[in-house]
């Protein structure tokens, strides 16, 4: 009964806080709603005993990417009132949609033919049972090749972000390096041979 | 007990949610690219659902995926972001016109 109740109580935190993201009017606030969001996510996950992914949740999500977010809104002097405009014009679009989503997702789920059952329980975990062990075996053996191309991503995505966002300004005054290492005593210093004169 | 359609409805509102913010904040790209994690986050709720009432380990192992290419596109989105209001003073979506497409 306990767990029913945490569930119903985290549901209506992360909803709430995603509604908030949605029509909040200050950019930081969405983001700070965003991170409860991502927070009560990690507490449902916990709940249904996925429990590596929840901890990755709260690290990766709140601990870098949203950090990330809040960095940009700040540092972006964005004129809120002008993006604001217009802000309920296709709001009934949007609500019809979403519903049109609702009601979708439903059908499937409760249609009998399909075979999901919804009533179906958590698969009860034998003691002693690990999760981040058996992901951990899963992900270095059956997919590990996957798993070397995601690194391999998350490198391109650091240099894309480094090279879009990297700066050259002109007559800037810094140290060229590779010519000041390359640089030859030879090119540098003229030995001028001067003859010496007498003594008046 | 908690439910597969407990866990089902709640990603199917978080999914509606997200939806509606892409058409209500469809100017302002920051608030476009937290309304995309919000989607990507309503997606992970279903694999980790049917991973865990059905008993097998794959479906988190892709959610595992999903959360790497979402970092990904965060980043990337983010520096785009950055360079944009560099060039215009605006992250207007509607004033972004000059590709003329």
């Amino acid at each position: 009964m306990l767990p029913l109740i945490l569930f119903y109580a985290f549901a209506t935190i992360l909803v709430i806080s995603a509604l908030s993201v949605i029509i909040a009017r200050n950019p930081v606030y969405c983001a700070l709603s965003l991170v409860m969001c991502f927070v009560t996510s990690a507490a449902i996950w916990l709940l249904i005993e996925a429990e590596f992914l929840a901890i990755v949740l709260v690290l990766v999500y709140v601990g870098a990417v949203m950090v990330l977010f809040l960095f940009v809104v700040m540092m972006l002097d964005i004129n809120l009132e002008e993006l604001r405009t217009g802000f309920t014009r296709f709001a009934w679009l949007g609500w019809i949609t979403a519903g049109a989503i609702v009601f979708e997702i439903a059908g499937v789920v409760l249609d009998k033919k399909l075979g999901i059952d919804a009533t179906r329980g958590n698969v009860p975990v034998p003691p002693g049972y690990s999760n981040t062990q058996e992901l951990g075996a899963l992900l270095y053996s059956r997919y590990a090749y996957p798993f070397e191309i995601a690194a391999v991503l998350l490198l391109v995505a650091i240099v894309a972000a480094i090279a879009l966002t990297l700066r050259h300004r002109v007559g800037l005054k810094v140290q060229n390096i590779g010519k000041q290492v390359s640089a030859r005593a030879s090119e540098r210093v003229r030995l001028v041979n001067i003859g010496s004169e007498e003594r008046k | 007990m908690i439910t597969l359609g407990h866990m089902l409805t709640l990603s199917a509102v978080l999914f509606a949610i997200s939806v509606a913010g892409i058409f209500l904040n469809r100017k302002n790209v920051l608030l476009l690219l937290m309304c995309i994690e919000l989607l990507l986050l309503a997606a992970n709720f279903n694999f980790i659902a049917f991973s865990r009432y059905l008993g097998g380990l794959d479906g988190q192992i892709f959610v595992f995926f999903i959360l790497t290419v979402a970092a990904a596109e965060s980043a990337i989105g983010l520096a785009i972001l950055v360079v944009l209001f560099r060039e215009r003073r605006t992250i207007d979506v509607e004033q972004l016109n000059r590709l003329q497409g």
